[in-house]
């Protein structure tokens, strides 16, 4: 039993690294229907600026995190300017490829900025198991996912009150809702974008040294945004709630398969169960847990 | 009536009643090579309502999105409260009192009711980001504050039992009522209504009527509509433009217009016999 916990925590943990993934995805898809497939690199290259700033200038690092929301937000303003604002009514496909050529810049970018060795991001983040937990439960659970769990709900909640209290999050709503309606009740399209590229920018770096202190900050960290799709899938594309749950139900449905299915088929279930879970879930429900469901009145 | 009521400071101020509010001078509109509007030219004068007919195709539309900045003409002037417009945006138009619902309506359809209407009051809150994400302090006061106005005119408009329902779920008649809802919490100096009646039954199109009859006896809201239902054009209107490909073929008093030949001709039909 206390084998299955274990299991099953550890899966909520992992859940929720990639909710912290889907939710970058989930801000920008919400405010403007566009898919961003630079998510990932988004969150490698926020995360080897944070490094970089710490390595080359030497500051304590939340002065560099405070550099760092700088220049994502800078980097939203940028993209805006030079990407979006010429791809204005285009059709979603064409604002996808622009965000593929986003991908490969942005890697480049990075790789010229900082270099393309892997480096070690340790910010003082606990790590190792928690005594606590084992001494009183018998359970192992990783200090690091104790705390990337709680960074994660705490960035929900902010992002919740966000949404559904302020002006601008209302705003948000708005222009994922009907651009022209929005235009219409003076809001401007290209403020909404700079501030949902921001923030999409800075729920990157958080993720990006989550990830990062697990496993140092390299390449590979942009692929973890393959592994966010499932949880999209699952989740809907639309809802912040669906990124979270969506996330855990793959954390834990990943863990579960591979120790209790995997020996069965052979093993090493972990790298695709998730895909074929969304894949099962596209044929039942394709809007997703959450996801707005399609009204189309005829 | 009440003795405390204070006589509402007049929108638009400057302006009085009956003067020029909106001037189009010579406005001209291609896409490629197709002409929307070829040299129009009226005016909007403030408290009246003003209706844009004519048949399908003839511009009326296009006028609107020239006037709400959607579009920019290639030729001509629109001149805002006594001063020439330079290009602007729909967001521009919007912070300077110009509000309007559409031909198929465009509303936040994920959004509830209230939260439609309270975007339109987005241009009125000024408080601080960092207050309206505490949700408390001043901001609360100020959100107080607009929600007393969105209430207001959700009575006004007699959606209180939808409140809370997300829009996308309502009927169509409610979603225009719900627009309208939404450009009126802008409060407005010039309200565009793009056919507020289409697709409507005959009881939802008199209610309709009585609603922007009130919105511009009560607020002096200036009004200017596109609508095909004649009767409901000729009741409502102070004075009418028409238009036919893009032209503009008359403008006047409902009756004069109604009477002249080149409208029957061009949008009533040409009699046969």
């Amino acid at each position: 039993m206390t084998f299955f916990i274990e299991t099953v925590l550890s899966g909520l943990m992992a859940g929720v690294m990639y909710s912290l993934v889907a939710l970058g995805f989930v801000l920008i898809f919400k405010a403007s229907g566009i898919f961003n497939f630079a998510q990932g690199v988004m969150c490698l290259f926020a995360a080897l600026t944070f490094v970089g700033i710490m390595e080359k200038t030497g500051v304590p690092w939340p002065v560099s995190f405070v550099l760092t929301v700088g220049v994502m937000v800078a980097l939203a303003w940028v993209i805006e300017r030079f990407v979006l604002s010429h791809l204005v009514n285009q059709e979603p496909i064409i604002l996808f490829m622009a965000t593929i050529g986003l991908a490969y810049f942005l890697e480049g970018f990075g790789d010229l900025l900082w270099g393309s060795d892997v480096k070690v991001l340790n910010i003082g983040l606990p790590s190792g198991a928690s005594d606590w937990m084992l001494d009183s439960f018998d359970i192992y659970v990783e200090k690091l996912e104790v705390v990337a769990a709680v960074t994660a709900a705490l960035l929900v909640t902010v992002l919740a009150v966000f949404f559904q209290k302020t002006r601008v999050g209302r705003a948000l709503r708005a222009v994922a809702d009907d651009h022209q309606a929005a235009l219409s009740v003076g809001i401007s399209l290209r403020s909404i974008w700079v501030i949902v590229w921001s923030v999409a920018g800075i729920v990157a770096l958080v993720a990006g040294i989550m990830w990062g202190s697990k496993s140092g900050v390299q390449f590979s960290l942009s692929l973890i945004a393959l592994k966010a799709l499932p949880v999209l899938i699952l989740g809907g594309f639309t809802s912040i709630p669906g990124a979270i749950v969506g996330g855990l139900i793959i954390g834990v449905g990943e863990k579960v398969a591979e120790i209790y299915v995997g020996p069965m088929v052979g093993g090493a279930i972990e790298n695709w169960f998730a895909y074929m879970l969304a894949l099962a879930f596209l044929l039942v429900r394709p809007q997703g847990l959450f996801g707005e469901r399609i009204i189309e009145r005829v | 009536m009440n003795a405390h009521v204070q006589p509402q400071p007049v929108p638009g101020s400057g302006i009085a009643r009956g003067d020029v509010l909106l001037q189009v001078d010579n406005v001209s509109l291609s896409f490629g090579g197709v002409k929307a509007i070829t040299n129009i030219s009226f005016d909007i004068r403030k408290g009246e309502i003003r209706a844009i007919i004519g048949p399908n195709g003839a511009g009326k539309t296009s006028m609107l999105n020239v006037i709400n900045g959607f579009y920019h003409p290639q030729e001509g002037t629109i001149t805002w409260r006594g001063e020439k417009r330079r290009k602007m945006k729909p967001y521009e138009a919007a912070s300077q009192g110009i509000a309007r619902t559409f031909q198929n309506v465009a509303l936040f359809r994920g959004m509830t009711t209230l939260d439609n209407i309270m975007t339109g009051r987005g241009l009125k809150m000024k408080k601080s980001f960092f207050w309206q994400c505490l949700h408390w302090g001043p901001a609360l006061t100020e959100e107080i504050e607009h929600r007393r106005r969105v209430e207001e005119i959700i009575d006004f408009l007699e959606i209180q039992a939808i409140r809370k329902t997300p829009v996308g779920r309502l009927p169509y008649g409610l979603q225009k009522r719900v627009e309208l809802a939404r450009a009126l919490a802008m409060e407005p100096d010039l309200l565009l209504l793009d056919e507020p009646m289409a697709g409507m039954n005959l009881e939802e199109k008199e209610d309709m009527s009585r609603f922007i009859l009130d919105v511009n006896q009560q607020f002096g809201t200036t009004i200017a509509l596109i609508e095909h239902d004649m009767g409901v054009v000729m009741d409502l209107s102070d004075r009418v433009v028409v238009l036919d490909y893009g032209r503009k073929i008359a403008d006047g008093p409902p009756e004069e217009v109604q009477a002249n030949q080149d409208v029957i001709d061009a949008y009533l039909g040409v009699p046969h016999g």
